[in-house]
């Protein structure tokens, strides 16, 4: 546990570091403003507009910020050949890969708490209601972080960082069009590709059940069940990605 | 109990795809380095000097054979507490400074924070980069990386030093640097294995010698016995008053005879026939100068080793 914590912490430094980290983070700063500005160019639905373009700037940025610093995290440190020094201590590659994954899931977090306590700040002097719906869907957001997070590093255990980033914006892709992918594979003739679309909708994980924004956005709560149950959907997706990707880590050769 | 125990350690890699071959780097290397020693892992670049280092520290499983370090099997992760480790071209996270690093890499070795306080500024001062505590690595030039490298292979202070290619981007004063600091562990009683390609750095400080061609162990020995026991000694001889190509035995005998005016120059295979040698030379009314016995190098023995297996 010291160990991981170690890499977490490095992980974390590290990724405050890095300039585009605060590239991000400023530009969904702007997008919250701006959305200020938009919202009143709308009659009576200020702040409707305001809540959904704040949302969607802080999904945005979290999940690009999960994929490709995600995705770079292990394969920087076998390219540059850090992780010789790393492994050459007493931690286990496990270790190694979730230190990894904490450093950037702490990470992720700290950077949705500073967007979205903005947002709260720009909700409040817009003179809008702040609503509970908006929490709903912030945390929903931060699972889904933490499902792409765990994606990137499962990809990035065993391949390159292009072929990690190409799949992990697929599986985002996908994610978020399961419900389309089943309602084609039920309406397919082709045994093919319904077997084939079959499979995607299993493998995949269903990331617009993360996504509440629409109704958070108009102040509609969705049920504690729901929020529970998705919840524990994304933790456990998570959770079975990085098994798989601690075993391969376990077996590679560096 | 030795230090290192590597028992026929073989690593065929696997290939990516059906249609290309697997290709075998190591082919049952076995060599024990005993506690306290300095012991020089040389060969020729590709020999399997890293993919045996890298085996022995974990980074890459053997198709065949054990590895034991400190008396444990070398896979058990605790026994890295003990083992520091500086990489070949290492390359470090550049956004941490001297200090930052060095208390990664010596909370990682598990050393307490109250140790590490005292430890950094030490080990800055004995791989000579006080200066450089505060500033970033991707400000460091090749060799204060290499420096720096080497303080957090002893940042938690081990019982074993494993150094690939410690002296590669130093130098003079550099390489003389890491040897001093090489020999001083020694005094306190580490083992140091290291690889290398340069055989003077070898010659200078190591105990033992394991000298590795195309993946196969082709030498084991201490210096002494890797001189001695494997390349004829040569002696120089210098006469004065002789002409010394007009005396039979000597044309006989010398590999190289050199006039230089009133005074000869020749170099003879060995002792075994040098008081013959000496006697026809005062018979032939010469005096002697100088006998000068040369033994074998250690680059003789490695060229030698080495081209057996091209």
């Amino acid at each position: 546990m010291h160990s991981l914590l170690v890499v977490a912490q490095n992980t974390f430094r590290e990724t405050l570091r890095d300039k585009i980290l605060y590239n991000l983070v400023f530009f969904a700063l702007l997008l919250i403003g701006a959305s200020v500005l938009l919202g009143t160019l709308t009659i009576g639905e200020q702040a409707r507009v305001v809540n959904d373009v704040g949302l969607a700037a802080i999904n945005l940025v979290g999940v690009i910020i999960a994929i490709f610093v995600g995705i770079g995290l292990v394969t920087k440190e076998i390219d540059r050949r850090t992780i010789y020094t790393i492994l050459a201590r007493p931690i286990t590659r496990t270790q190694f890969v979730m230190g990894k994954y904490c450093g950037l899931i702490f990470i992720g977090g700290l950077n949705i708490s500073i967007m979205f306590s903005m947002f709260l700040v720009t909700v409040w002097l817009s003179g809008s209601t702040i609503q509970g719906s908006l929490f709903q869907a912030v945390e929903l957001m931060l699972v889904e972080v933490l499902v792409m997070t765990a994606i990137a590093m499962f990809f990035s255990t065993f391949s390159s960082p292009t072929l990690s980033a190409i799949m992990t914006l697929g599986f985002y892709v996908i994610g978020h069009l399961t419900g389309d992918l089943k309602r084609i594979a039920e309406k397919s003739k082709d045994p093919i590709a319904e077997g084939i679309t079959t499979a995607l909708y299993y493998i995949c994980p269903n990331l617009e059940l993360f996504n509440i924004k629409g109704q958070a956005a108009s102040g509609i709560v969705v049920s504690v069940d729901y929020q529970l149950a998705t919840t524990f959907y994304g933790l456990l997706y998570a959770a079975l990605l990085l098994v798989a990707a601690c075993r391969i880590f376990e077996r590679r050769d560096f | 109990m030795d230090a290192i125990v590597i028992d026929k350690l073989s690593k065929t890699h696997r290939p990516a795809w059906p249609w290309q071959q697997a290709v075998t780097t190591l082919h049952e290397v076995s060599l024990s380095v005993g506690y306290g020693e300095i012991f020089g892992f040389l060969g020729p670049n590709g020999a399997g000097k890293t993919t045996t280092m890298k085996i022995v520290l974990g980074l890459m499983r053997a198709t065949t054979g054990t590895v034991e370090l400190l008396g444990r099997p070398a896979l058990d992760v605790d026994v890295h507490k003990s083992i520091g480790y500086l990489p070949e071209s290492p390359y470090f996270y550049d956004y941490l400074t001297a200090e930052e690093f060095l208390w990664f890499y010596g909370r990682l070795g598990q050393v307490n924070p109250s140790d590490l306080q005292q430890r950094i500024p030490t080990l800055l001062a004995q791989v000579g980069l006080t200066e450089a505590r505060y500033r970033p690595l991707r400000k460091f030039s090749k060799g204060m990386l290499q420096r720096i490298g080497l303080a957090q292979a002893l940042i938690h202070d081990p019982q074993l030093v494993m150094l690939d290619e410690p002296m590669s981007g130093l130098d003079p004063v550099g390489r003389k640097d890491v040897r001093d600091i090489i020999l001083g562990l020694r005094d306190q009683g580490k083992t140091i294995f290291f690889s290398t390609h340069i055989i003077s750095d070898v010659e200078m400080i190591c105990d033992r010698v394991g000298i590795l061609a195309k993946g196969r162990m082709v030498t084991v020995g201490s210096m002494d016995e890797l001189v001695n026991r494997n390349v004829a000694q040569s002696v120089e001889v210098i006469c004065e008053g002789i002409d010394g190509e007009s005396i039979p035995l000597v044309k006989e005998v010398a590999m190289r005879v050199l006039q230089r005016g009133n005074r000869c120059w020749m170099a003879l295979p060995g002792q075994q026939r040098l008081e013959e040698v000496l006697a026809a030379v005062r018979q032939a009314g010469g005096r002697l100068v100088s006998i000068i016995p040369h033994k074998g190098s250690l680059e003789e023995i490695f060229l030698e080793r080495t081209s057996q297996r091209t």
